[in-house]
């Protein structure tokens, strides 16, 4: 047994691509014996921290807690979800509207919780659909999606979506250059034709909505991700970017050839004086623009067909391009706003650029020529300097409040712990394994709360008991309390998980609503009491307007429905209690279930298609009594003469007592 | 104590009068503050529902919806709807009585108060706490009577018939007028509330009234 463990320590050693770990870790991340106290969080006890991790390909945003790594909620945003009737019931199928219609689901890759003065404040948090290029606002106090805005002129809405020091913009970027506006061309015309966009959404501060201030029109290179300046460096924007070869076919060789790529600076208060002068030019577009309205929580959603658009040839000294060796994807500034690290993936380096040097080249005009009219500055200008060959195909860094920042390296497999300004390696250690974004709560801002790492792995192979060929995606928790990271806890994810955003519990539980208050709904198919429940024929259209509290609905015997008819169950639950909703199932319904909030009115569309007397119930186990929550509709034949008739005991909903 | 002291220097009464006029005001404060609360903590009710009892209606003692989140619990085990507004709306109750006539008691109680406060004699002050002392004991076996009413009179169609082991009757679900009492899953503990402290001061003031009133005779 013995040999085998040493075997295999030497076959890590051996594996891990130079330079070799600088510690001796043992097999597999073997644990030291505290490590199951510090994620141990007893029944009863809180988390210290939430954690929100992007769902990925489910296209929804998941709340873990953290140590625990336990699984709290999957917020529904961009696919929809039949447990909560999310994009089937008549309310929220509007969220999901896009300029393409309906598309049922997304790709959500980057949360980011909006800042106050360079800090976190737990007011929203924001993330992007990759595929259908989108941003939500999801809130804080609720937990749901409170807004959908679709960004034109874009394809793979990949560097996005991230957030100002104030939360004045969140920011969206292009993955892919497309010709804008879309027509018909030949692909092998890409280079100097198709073109991106960065995408400035400004957030208004009272409601959070979201509106495109404007769009800087780039060359057709491929943004991966940004962040922001902050401090000195705030009014600034960093987008990176691969492909400035403008490659339009077998990219993984074709844009891979550039020593150098590029970051993107943009001035973004340049731009905003340039637009207060009325400059810009509009240009037609569509996009669906999603707002949910909580009054009466329904969503709403509207086409666009507008948006301002600035070429940044127009504003001089809006944009420079930060020389960037190579393919960089992690675009990430650090905590004071001085350096900006350019993660590039296929380099054995870190570059780390320096603002006060930008400036000072932007100043001495520093610069190396231009693209389509955009500066580049001299890399020796801008350089504050590099780490090299801290590992293999570095991808994301985040940081901590004392000069350090925690890069993982995807080839290499590991996370590594070095500082900034010495530009040294101080820790490293292996993930399993191929760890793309890592988090550290307020790791993307002046003021991260730096107790623990989550690194968010691509592959996971052995790590869990198998479940077939896919096996469940992962997350690793590490302690970074002390000089050495320490590996906690392997916990598994829904979705794949890109980027995640964390932040202290205390700052956001005590405002998480419990209810919402049944004097406040304004839906307009609610009903306020059991007397107000009724059924109306409208046509063929069966209105039920019905209501629910622990536990039977009203009406509950429903008759005069008529295969052939369209029948709408607007259903109030009329519970004022904390964690008392009811769901509502109706056999052979198309659309979903729903699981209905105290308060709130929730509307499933049933099409009968067989004559019967047909049953409905509540799926969620709201009291003792829930198993008896239960209605039947009678269905007659097309053409039948049965009257509306609607009952609760025998007896017709708000009708005096005889 | 000086501070005081120059106040009743400064409005130039006796201060058994003031006293006795104060006590009687302290009265009013009953249509503010609740009499007494009820507090239920069940396994599913972690944060527990509270229920204030007023002279004039019932209010939620600890969060938003308390009492009617308490009567929907109460169909459980058969229990009276509480005499709260929309029930009574609802005509599922009758109005409560005692919401209309204990203010008046407490109204007349306070009016004639400061009248025997401003007439200053202490037969009046006795005969005072006499009739606040009666009208507690009266009120606090009407609300001992109704809590016998609400935990015996259940509705035979209960969804929860629990029998009690010993006598094989029906399970009563009294609560207690003051102290603690297991309820099924409910914890109920009834202890008085700000209003009852009010109660207790104003009878205090009248006793210290007729105190330095009887003193005063002493001294002439």
């Amino acid at each position: 047994m013995k040999s085998i463990f040493a075997f295999l320590t030497v076959a890590v050693f051996l594996v891990s691509c130079n330079p070799a770990p600088t510690s001796s870790k043992s097999s597999k991340g073997a644990l030291t014996g505290n490590a199951a106290e510090k994620v141990y969080v007893a029944p009863g006890q809180y988390d210290e921290f939430y954690a929100f991790i992007s769902g990925g390909f489910s296209g929804q945003l998941a709340v873990y807690g953290l140590p625990s790594g336990r699984l709290f909620r999957v917020i529904p945003v961009f696919s929809q979800d039949p447990e909560k009737g999310y994009g089937y019931n008549e309310e929220t199928k509007p969220m999901l509207n896009t300029s393409h219609g309906f598309v049922p689901w997304g790709d959500s890759h980057h949360p980011d919780i909006s800042q106050t003065n360079g800090e976190l404040d737990g007011r929203w948090v924001f993330i992007n659909e990759n595929n259908t290029p989108r941003i939500a606002r999801i809130s804080l106090e609720t937990f749901e999606t409170e807004e959908i805005i679709e960004i034109p002129n874009s394809a793979g809405n990949h560097s996005s979506s991230f957030v100002t020091e104030n939360s004045e913009y969140v920011v969206a970027g292009t993955r892919f250059g497309v010709p804008i506006p879309q027509r018909d061309m030949p692909i092998s015309e890409y280079k100097g034709n198709f073109k991106a966009s960065l995408s400035f959404i400004k957030i208004n501060q009272e409601s959070g909505n979201m509106n495109i201030a404007f769009q800087l029109r780039m060359p057709g290179f491929d943004y991966d991700l940004s962040h922001p300046g902050r401090g000195k460096s705030h009014g600034w924007f960093f987008f990176s970017m691969y492909n400035t070869e403008e490659a339009h076919s077998l990219l993984e060789v074709n844009a891979s050839q550039n020593d150098k790529d590029f970051i993107a600076a943009v001035n973004w208060k340049k731009i905003e004086e340039y637009i207060k002068a009325g400059k810009g030019h509009k240009e037609k577009v569509k996009y669906a623009h999603n707002t949910w309205n909580d009054d009466t929580h329904t969503a709403t959603s509207k086409m666009e067909n507008e948006v301002l658009v600035v070429n940044p040839q127009d504003v001089p000294g809006a944009i420079y391009f930060l020389p960037t060796p190579k393919s960089p994807h992690g675009c990430d500034v650090d905590p004071t706003g001085e350096y900006i690290i350019g993660n590039g993936k296929l380099a054995a380096a870190m570059t780390v650029h320096s603002f006060t040097k930008m400036q000072k080249a932007i100043a001495d005009k520093a610069f190396d020529g231009d693209k389509y009219g955009i500066p580049i500055i001299k890399f020796e200008a801008v350089n504050y300097g590099t780490l090299e060959q801290p590992g293999l195909g570095p991808l994301h860094t985040e940081f901590d409040t004392r000069g350090n920042a925690y890069t993982t390296f995807f080839i290499s497999s590991e996370v590594v712990k070095w500082n900034v300004k010495d530009l040294k390696v101080i820790d490293r250690h292996p993930v399993y394994y191929s760890v793309g974004h890592l988090m550290i709560p307020g790791g993307n801002s002046r003021k991260p709360f730096d107790k623990y790492l989550v690194a968010m792995n691509k592959i996971t192979k052995d790590r869990y008991l198998p479940t077939g060929p896919e096996v469940c995606q992962s997350a690793q928790l590490f302690d970074i309390s002390g000089d050495k990271m320490e590996l906690l806890l392997d916990f598994p994810t829904i979705g794949e998980p890109h980027y995640a955003a964390g932040i202290p519990a205390k700052m956001i539980m005590d405002k998480s609503q419990k209810i919402y208050k049944l004097e406040d709904n304004k839906h307009p198919d609610a009903v306020k009491t059991e007397a107000d429940t009724k059924v109306v024929r409208k046509g063929n259209e069966v209105h039920i307007y019905m209501s629910m509290i622990r536990s039977h609905f009203s009406p509950d015997n429903i008759e005069g429905v008529k295969v052939g008819d369209k029948v709408f169950f607007h259903v109030t639950n009329l519970e004022q209690d904390y964690d008392v909703p009811h769901g509502f199932a109706m056999i052979g319904a198309q659309t979903a279930e729903m699981l209905i909030m105290p308060g709130r009115t929730a509307t499933s569309v049933w099409e009968p298609k067989e004559v019967g007397v047909w049953p409905f119930y509540c799926t969620d186990f709201c009291s003792a009594l829930h198993q008896e929550m239960q209605g039947y509709v009678r269905v007659s034949a097309k053409g039948a003469k049965t009257p509306i008739k609607y009952t609760l005991d025998d007896e017709v909903p708000g009708e005096e007592e005889e | 104590m000086i501070d005081t002291c120059q106040f009743f220097k400064i409005i130039k009464m006796r201060k058994d009068k003031i006293l006795m006029i104060i006590g009687s005001l302290l009265l009013l404060l009953l249509f503010v503050f609740p009499l007494w609360k009820i507090t239920l903590l069940a396994p599913q009710y972690p944060e527990p529902l509270g229920l204030n009892i007023h002279i004039t209606h019932l209010s939620d003692g600890n969060q938003f919806n308390d009492v009617n989140n308490i009567d929907l619990l109460n169909h459980y085990i058969g229990m009276a709807h509480l005499p709260t507004k929309i029930n009574v709306n609802k005509g599922v109750v009758e109005p409560f009585k005692e919401f209309v006539i204990i203010p008046i008691v407490v109204i007349i109680l306070s009016i004639l108060g400061i009248i025997f406060g401003f007439i200053g004699k202490r037969k009046l002050y006795a005969t005072w706490l006499g009739l606040l002392a009666i009208s507690g004991i009266v009120g606090m076996y009407d609300f001992y009577n109704w809590l016998y009413i609400y935990g015996h009179d259940l509705n035979p169609n209960a969804i929860l018939k629990i029998t009690d082991k010993v006598t094989g009757e029906m399970m009563a679900y009294q609560p207690p007028i003051f102290g603690f009492k297991q309820m099924l899953n409910f914890q109920v503990y009834s202890y008085p509330s700000t209003g009852v402290y009010f109660i207790v001061a104003a009878f205090l003031f009248a006793c210290l009234a007729f105190y330095l009133n009887f003193k005063k005779k002493e001294k002439i």
